[in-house]
């Protein structure tokens, strides 16, 4: 799960974690107000996307830049005005870009220099790790890739937590020094939020060192365990799902696992990695799948009809390919829920099911007896080649 | 010998009364499992369909019984401190089918687990099965999710991240005539007990083992660690499957460990190294169990 910047800016402030004043606005009018608030003349007006690269961003209106310096109140305002309501697209949107429902009014600050920090869950050694850089406010993959040695990690123990001497270290090892102390207790702080917040991901770039030796996070990116959101209902909250693809939305309301695509032919699947597999043997025979979906073990009749229902609210989809394989899951369940949506949509594009495992043969009888259009395959590759030579 | 577990493994089951567990219990017991024992606290000295003790706890449970094995089907918010409380009790094989657990709590865990006698398998695996010898492979043992009757005794070994893309693989080995030595599900998680390699070497050592069908999918390096591992000390052929050739980079394909960190934990990469390594990666999902036959000679 991701969050917006000034959502960002409540944890730091909850946490310890020094950054510049700023506001959130949702309007012109707010945009002034907070100027007014910040009573200050260097401010920022930043646009509040879930993606980066917004400096370099442009408004599908022509405005140009979802991050801009202003001296006044006024200024404030009529720069809120350009971005608000407007749709930014930047390096790491996509070509569709996102709209702007909130800018950040903020201290602008003088930056001496810029430091890059994140702390990331490290798979290979199942620890938290540490990973700076003096080479922050760029990008840092090409920083990984042109100068791997000034990228610097540090892996944190998890039962024993972050050590002063680690800190030290890692002050020592960027060069820090009327800054080290500020710096180090940026860390302490930001190791805490990340732990006490269940983060997968929490980067800071850049983490300014300002010409008056202040130490601040200037912009941040953070993700969330989302299999540990049930146990923080106040990060919970913070989602925004217009940030998020509608049908993935949607699909979430039914706990169902669903990742929408470019393609035309639907997939219904039970289980992640039978998923994945079926979007690539569709793929394999010439097909381009128009999604993921992973009904999970134990969905219901409803769940079945709900994914069927997400399905066909994809424009895209021509055809759709059922591929179950049930352990936990039942096969006459899903053939039922199969059957009740396709009487309640009144579906007629093709549809190819395959079902294997619990309770195989009473589902194929109850598609069977339906009196329905639905081709049957005995096995994956079957179903692939079926789906795909009825879209041919 | 297969590995890990057989027909007289003693097992136990956390969380059975809860629906999941008592349903899979059940299914276990059918299939010829030795269920000795179910764990769930307050419903100590209760009997399980009138025929398996409940105790309070796992430690009881191990005294009475002697189980050393325990299967862990409790809800996400305590499956963490089931696994601890299996590990304390001293069981041997711990197995957590359950999804959703907070990484966090794994990252403890395994920190935790650091020099236990206990093997944790999983979270979020279906689990665990020997085939008996039985009719549909019945008197095995199964500990977990996977539907029995697919299976057959045999000798191929099957190590997968997935639960029902590792049935497609058994379904199809059993109907051309294939049986499986053992079927280890280690599950979708990015944190977790014992990964490919781990699995691989008792492969390797275990006399009826003669092949082996080693299922991964996008994210993580596990099955490039064991792979280049199988390159050197391997000396049973492998054919290998890799799911999420067609996963948009960056997202998380419903398995928590199924997300694309860079270049070299895409399908492709993985399925090149695994080539360069010596393993048969099949081309499509419907021919894993052709595509180990063929590189086995058969």
């Amino acid at each position: 799960m991701n969050i917006h910047e000034y959502q960002a800016k409540e944890l730091f402030d909850r946490f310890g974690v020094p950054s510049p004043k700023g506001r959130v606005a949702v309007s012109p009018k707010e945009a002034y107000d907070a100027a007014r608030w910040l009573a200050i003349n260097n401010l920022v007006v930043k646009a509040q996307i879930h993606a980066g690269g917004r400096g370099k961003g442009i408004f599908k209106n022509g405005y140009k830049g979802g991050v801009h310096l202003v001296k006044s109140p006024e200024a404030a305002r009529e720069v809120a005005s350009q971005m608000l309501g407007e749709v930014l697209v930047t390096k790491q949107t996509g070509a569709a870009g996102r709209l702007v429902r909130k800018v950040m009014i903020g201290e602008s600050v003088t930056i001496r220099r810029e430091l890059y920090l994140a702390i990331l869950m490290d798979r290979q050694s199942c620890q938290p790790v540490i990973i700076v850089s003096t080479e922050g406010g760029m990008d840092i993959e090409e920083v990984a890739a042109r100068t791997p040695e000034k990228i610097i990690r540090e892996f944190v123990n998890p039962l024993a937590g972050l050590q002063a001497y680690q800190v030290r270290k890692l002050c020592h090892n960027l060069g820090l020094q009327t800054t080290a102390r500020q710096f180090g207790r940026l860390l302490h702080a930001l190791y805490k939020l990340f732990i006490d917040c269940d983060c997968t991901m929490v980067e800071i770039n850049p983490v300014v060192e300002t010409d008056d030796d202040h130490v601040y996070a200037l912009d941040a990116k953070f993700n969330f365990d989302d299999n540990s959101l049930y146990r923080h209902p106040e990060i919970s909250a913070m989602r925004d799902t217009e940030e998020e693809d509608p049908r993935e939305v949607a699909a979430a309301a039914h706990a169902l696992n669903y990742i929408g695509l470019d393609g035309n032919i639907a997939c219904l699947v039970n289980g992640a990695g039978l998923a994945m597999a079926t979007m690539d043997i569709i793929k394999h025979h010439g097909g381009d799948p128009a999604n993921f979906l992973d009904v999970g073990g134990g969905a219901s009749k409803e769940q079945v009809t709900a994914a069927f229902n997400i399905i066909l609210g994809d424009p895209n989809v021509k055809g759709i390919f059922i591929n179950i394989f049930g352990g936990i899951m039942d096969c006459n369940i899903v053939a039922e829920g199969v059957v009740a949506a396709v009487l309640e949509t009144g579906l007629k594009l093709p549809l190819v099911v395959r079902l294997e495992g619990n309770n195989a043969e009473a589902g194929k009888a109850t598609l069977a007896a339906s009196g329905l259009n639905i081709v049957s395959a005995a096995g994956m590759d079957d179903g692939a080649r079926k789906i795909v030579a009825a879209l041919a | 010998m297969a590995i890990l577990i057989d027909e007289h493994t003693k097992v136990l089951v956390q969380g059975i009364t809860g629906s999941f567990g008592a349903r899979h219990t059940r299914l276990s017991l059918e299939y010829g499992t030795q269920i000795v024992g179910g764990i769930t606290p307050t419903k100590g000295g209760q009997l399980f369909d009138g025929a398996v003790p409940i105790f309070d706890t796992v430690s009881d449970a191990v005294q009475q019984t002697g189980a050393t094995a325990s299967a862990i089907f409790v809800p996400p918010a305590f499956a963490a401190d089931a696994i601890l409380e299996a590990a304390d009790a001293g069981v041997a094989l711990i197995v957590c089918i359950t999804e959703g657990i907070p990484v966090m709590d794994m990252m403890r865990v395994k920190a935790m687990l650091t020099g236990s006698k206990s093997r944790l398998v999983g979270p979020n695996c279906p689990g665990l099965v020997t085939p008996g010898h039985g009719d549909k492979s019945h008197g095995g043992c199964r500990i977990g999710i996977s539907p029995g009757y697919i299976h057959k005794r045999g000798n191929v070994g099957v190590v997968s991240r997935s639960g029902t893309l590792t049935y497609e693989a058994v379904w199809q080995l059993t109907q051309l005539g294939y049986g499986q030595s053992t079927c280890v599900g280690i599950g979708g998680d990015p944190i977790n007990g014992t990964s490919h390699l781990d699995v691989l070497r008792m492969f390797n050592e275990d006399p009826e083992t003669e092949a082996i069908i080693l299922i991964g999918e996008i994210g993580g390096n596990a099955e490039v660690e064991a792979a280049r591992w199988a390159k050197e000390h391997c000396t049973k052929p492998i054919a290998g499957f890799i799911a999420g050739a067609t996963a948009p980079a960056g997202r998380r394909m419903g398995h928590a460990g199924a997300i694309v960190g860079g270049e070299e934990d895409t399908a492709q990469a993985k399925k090149s190294i695994l080539t360069e390594c010596g393993i048969a990666v099949a081309e499509t999902p419907g021919v894993m169990a052709q595509t180990l036959l063929d590189r086995w000679g058969k």
